[in-house]
């Protein structure tokens, strides 16, 4: 497997420029002779498939939900970054781009990070041209506000919905482009497989959810915009149909996938209340801009928030990490609450949570200008646990929310398979291993809306035309695998659902590939995994035909996919002796338990090569140039 | 506590349909609407029989892909609540619920509680966009719009497109769906410029896909798990009317 970044050369400041001034270009007339399949309609997709039409493209795009607007993009509540320095703090493309590559802990390709704090502004600009309502203040301009990782206020959004409306702009125009007949979509396809002609990614098969009709779709180049993969666990603040299904089929098929341990635990999520938990909720990072964390001094509390006064009370991120306080990364507030909670300290029935009290932002600014901020969130809080934050705090505890590691791809967007591309969350490229608050929402828009559409041109001006047909041998063969692997799934007949199997799956991956992770627990979970999955195909029990709309059929493909792709997790995380961002290996850490990074050994991205089924996966390594940043310990102290 | 549930069971589109009764005997009052029936599907795979097919995502009030009609209520009790944010507790020991799908011309039962909503997408196909293509948009803040404006678009914008409004209405009208699409953009300078021919366009679209007219019941209204106002109704009514005569 050849891992070439092709970055450009030259300073970093001017690489796009000049990267895009020396891109071939697809003459205007001759784009519409081009076809380019884009898989997934969140941010990243419809911003793509849009831009991609207007351009001149023909462009098939598809999602599992029954409409484009419904992907898990549209739950992004909190908002999205930009280096617009309006509120004149001193922010720039460069702070921008400098607080990415450190919150990820240098884990990160520097000249992606820097390619996405330049675009970051047209993101901005682009948004409000199309009507997306972005919260204003009283003069008519555009408000601004601060998210962890960052000492300035750059985070722009829409009430607590900022993902709904921003997707809606995107899936706006791409319902334009529906309209002006560039753009066919399909809603209720799941792609079950890619498939490739001599080398090159020629096409995807697909399952009509609907009708059950498995298809094969021929295209020129095929962009995969599928989101992330965090319900390897079962529970996590993901939708409940997302899933890793389309990219491991990718990596199936000979793409690198980079980095799969990287995960991120968000430290601001309703705790689990019972078993019949199929999701958990999250909280919005934003109100740490005026929530407290805290938690009692001693062990085995049981007195109610109110009735623990101030100097008995725990400020524990303020305490320990003063200059950032409650606005620390995710990855260290997570870690922080697990650790009181391991000391006996967490609050609620389970013990397994930390209060965000929002008690001396009510005194300072008043309920109503609480409410004003956050009024839906807190609706949230309220309809779900019964409790009003208002009067009690609330009770938070960190959930599995956001996948860092995704297929890999070079600096033009493309996988190690021409002619496939990864755009969003499924791809690995910006995030290190941390993703700050409000930049998924950032890197989603900078790929489909404003790299992408550029590089893509670069490609096809220089592969020309694939030729390929759906009637082709490649895709009738794909097409018999898939065929066969619902046949099996079907003929099953055993006893246990395909959501035990996934729950047992998140269980494991939440134990050993979670919060913190160690050697032992993670050979253990590389064991039991691959039994996991031997017994998944010995007694799932699914229900119903093929030729229908089949929701435990669906449910069963995506955890089979998930009974594979969680041992590869897990490998990863073994193999990374280190502690870095999201991954904490308890074996590396100081002896106030903050992560130990090597970078002499680790400063790289961890490529894994698919081998065949039962072998091993290789590894293959990028190594991560730094010129521009001197890599230092992360302190938020 | 223990519940009596009436669901509708719909094989396909060409069938013809029914309810079906199914008891549970311990749900948790801490449980949402959907891990309640959750619970029941993993009890009927596990017996062998068909889950019952209903639509939901997000779990979170916000994708709009949940769509059940219970007691003849879309979305249930709660006012401002979708039903996966709906949460037992809600309801009594020894209570009968019946749960059935979006009934509406241009909602096309699946099966069983699944609704076909496309001619939603229709709809904003045909006009429910502002006309700018990616690149070359002035800066942000370019054009400064007052706050009370910008939050007006909002309340419109956050319609999450249930159709609740549609299950809820004698009519099956979509007129507080489209109204909120076009309130959300007329609010806004950007979307200004199109304002009459988007509810031309918006409303002539909903007409061709069947929904019914709007006759001020105002059922919609209640039903919205978002609030959405019925005042936008009346606006599109005026923009809608501006539209027919200035021909734009
Ligand atoms: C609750 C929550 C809140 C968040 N808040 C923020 C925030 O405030 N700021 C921020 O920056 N980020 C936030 N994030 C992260 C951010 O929302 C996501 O990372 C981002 O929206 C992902 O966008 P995407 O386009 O890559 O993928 P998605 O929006 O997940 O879209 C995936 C698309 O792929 C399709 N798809 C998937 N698999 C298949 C398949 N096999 N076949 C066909 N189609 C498929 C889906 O139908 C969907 O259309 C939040 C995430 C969550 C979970
Ligand atoms: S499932 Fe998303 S709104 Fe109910």
């Amino acid at each position: 497997m050849q891992l070439e970044s092709k970055v450009p050369a030259g300073p970093l400041t001017e690489k796009w420029d000049k990267h895009r001034a020396e891109m071939k270009l697809v003459n205007p007339a001759n784009k519409r002779k081009f076809r380019v399949i884009v898989v997934g309609t969140g941010l990243a997709g419809a911003s793509a498939s849009a831009s991609l039409a207007e351009l001149g493209y023909d462009v098939d795009a598809f999602c599992y939900q029954d409409s484009a607007r419904r992907a898990h993009s549209i739950a992004a509540q909190g908002g999205i970054n930009a280096a617009k320095n309006y509120p004149n703090d001193g922010d720039s493309v460069w702070r921008l781009f400098y607080d990415t590559i450190k919150g990820g802990d240098y884990r990160s390709r520097e000249a992606n990070v820097y390619r996405l704090a330049q675009v970051s502004n047209h993101i901005i600009d682009q948004c409000t041209a199309q009507g997306v309502p972005f919260a204003r203040e009283y003069g008519g301009l555009l408000d601004n506000r601060s998210f962890g990782g960052a000492q300035v206020s750059r985070t722009f959004y829409a009430r607590g919905q900022t993902g709904q409306q921003l997707l809606l702009g995107a899936y706006q125009a791409l319902m334009r482009q529906v309209h002006l007949g560039k753009v066919s979509i399909y809603p209720r396809s799941e792609m079950l497989d890619v498939v490739l002609e001599n080398g090159r990614a020629v096409g995807i098969v697909t399952r009509n959810l609907m009708t059950g009709e498995v298809r094969s779709w021929a295209a020129d180049a095929v962009v995969l915009a599928t989101g992330g993969y965090g319900n390897a666990f079962y529970l996590s603040t993901n939708a409940k149909g997302c899933n890793v299904t389309a990219a491991y089929r990718a990596y199936k098929r000979g793409a690198g996938f980079a980095n799969p341990c990287f995960t991120q635990i968000h430290p601001t999520c309703i705790p689990v209340s019972g078993d019949h938990q199929s999701k958990l909720t999250l909280m919005s990072e934003s109100l740490r801009n005026d929530g407290r964390v805290w938690v009692s001094k001693t062990t085995g509390d049981k007195r109610a928030p109110g009735d623990i006064p101030d100097d008995e009370r725990d400020y524990y991120l303020e305490r320990r990490y003063p200059s950032f306080g409650n606005l620390v990364p995710r990855d260290v507030a997570s870690r922080a609450a697990k650790q009181v909670c391991d000391e006996g300290r967490g609050v609620g029935s389970s013990g397994l949570g930390v209060y965000l009290d929002f008690r001396d932002s009510i005194n300072r600014v008043g309920e109503d200008g609480i409410r004003q901020r956050y009024g839906n969130l807190f609706h949230m809080y309220e309809k779900i646990t019964a409790e009003n934050p208002y009067q009690v705090p609330m009770r938070i505890y960190p959930a599995v929310h956001y996948t860092m590691g995704g297929v890999w791809v070079d600096y033009n967007l493309m996988t190690t398979i021409p002619g496939l591309y990864a755009i969003g969350e499924a791809n690995f490229s910006d995030h290190g291993a941390n993703r700050l608050g409000a930049s998924a929402l950032m890197q989603g828009l900078a790929d489909g809306y404003f790299v992408l559409p550029y590089t893509i041109g670069d490609y096809i001006a220089q592969a020309g035309p694939s030729g390929a047909k759906s009637t082709d041998a490649a895709f009738t063969d794909v097409e018999s695998e898939v065929n066969e692997r619902t046949r099996k799934l079907l003929t099953r007949k055993g006893k246990r659902t395909p959501d035990s199997f996934h729950k047992e799956l998140g269980k494991i991956m939440w134990d050993e590939c979670g919060m913190s992770r160690n050697a032992e627990g993670l050979k253990q979970a590389i064991q039991r995994i691959p039994e996991l999955r031997e017994e998944f195909w010995e007694s799932v029990r699914v229900t119903g035909a093929r030729e229908e709309l089949n929701q435990t059929l669906e449910k069963a493909g995506r955890v089979a996919d998930f009974l594979e792709f969680g041992e590869l997790m897990c490998r990863d995380a073994l193999q990374r002796e280190e502690s870095c961002g999201g991954h904490f290996r308890e074996e590396f850490q100081s002896e106030e338990g903050e992560a130990l990074r090597d970078d002499e050994k680790f400063a790289h991205a961890s490529v894994w090569e698919f081998k065949g089924d039962g072998a091993e996966p290789a590894l293959h390594k990028e190594e991560l140039e730094f010129e521009n940043v001197t890599l230092t310990t992360r302190s938020y102290k | 506590m223990k519940l009596t549930l009436r669901i509708w069971r719909q094989k396909n589109a060409q069938d013809k349909g029914g309810l079906e009764t199914h008891q549970l005997d311990d749900v948790s009052p801490d449980m949402s609407f959907l891990e309640m029936l959750d619970v029941l599907n993993e009890d009927l795979l596990e017996k062998g029989t068909e889950p019952i097919a209903f639509d939901h995502d997000c779990r979170e009030g916000i994708c709009g892909t949940c769509s059940l009609m219970i007691d003849g209520v879309p979305h249930g009790p709660d006012r401002g609540t979708t039903a996966c944010q709906l949460h037992m507790r809600t309801f009594k020991d020894g209570d009968t619920l019946t749960i059935e799908p979006w009934r509406a011309k241009a909602f096309p039962v699946v099966k069983d509680l699944v609704v076909d909503r496309t001619s939603f997408d229709r709809i904003i196909q045909a006009g429910g966009y502002v006309s700018v293509n990616t690149g070359g948009a002035p800066d942000a803040n370019l054009i400064p719009i007052p706050k009370a404006e910008a939050d007006v678009a909002m309340d419109a914008a956050a319609c999450i497109g249930c159709g609740a409004c549609v299950a809820a209405c004698k009519n099956a009208s979509a007129m507080l769906f489209v109204a909120a699409k076009a309130g959300h953009l007329g609010h806004l300078p950007q979307g200004e410029v199109e304002k009459k021919a988007r509810a031309r366009a918006m409303v002539h679209q909903m007409d061709e896909e069947g929904f019914g007219a709007c006759t001020n019941t105002y059922d919609c209204e209640a039903a919205c798990p978002k609030e959405i106002s019925v005042e936008f109704i009346a606006e599109l009514h005026r923009d809608y009317r501006k539209g027919l005569f200035s021909g734009r």
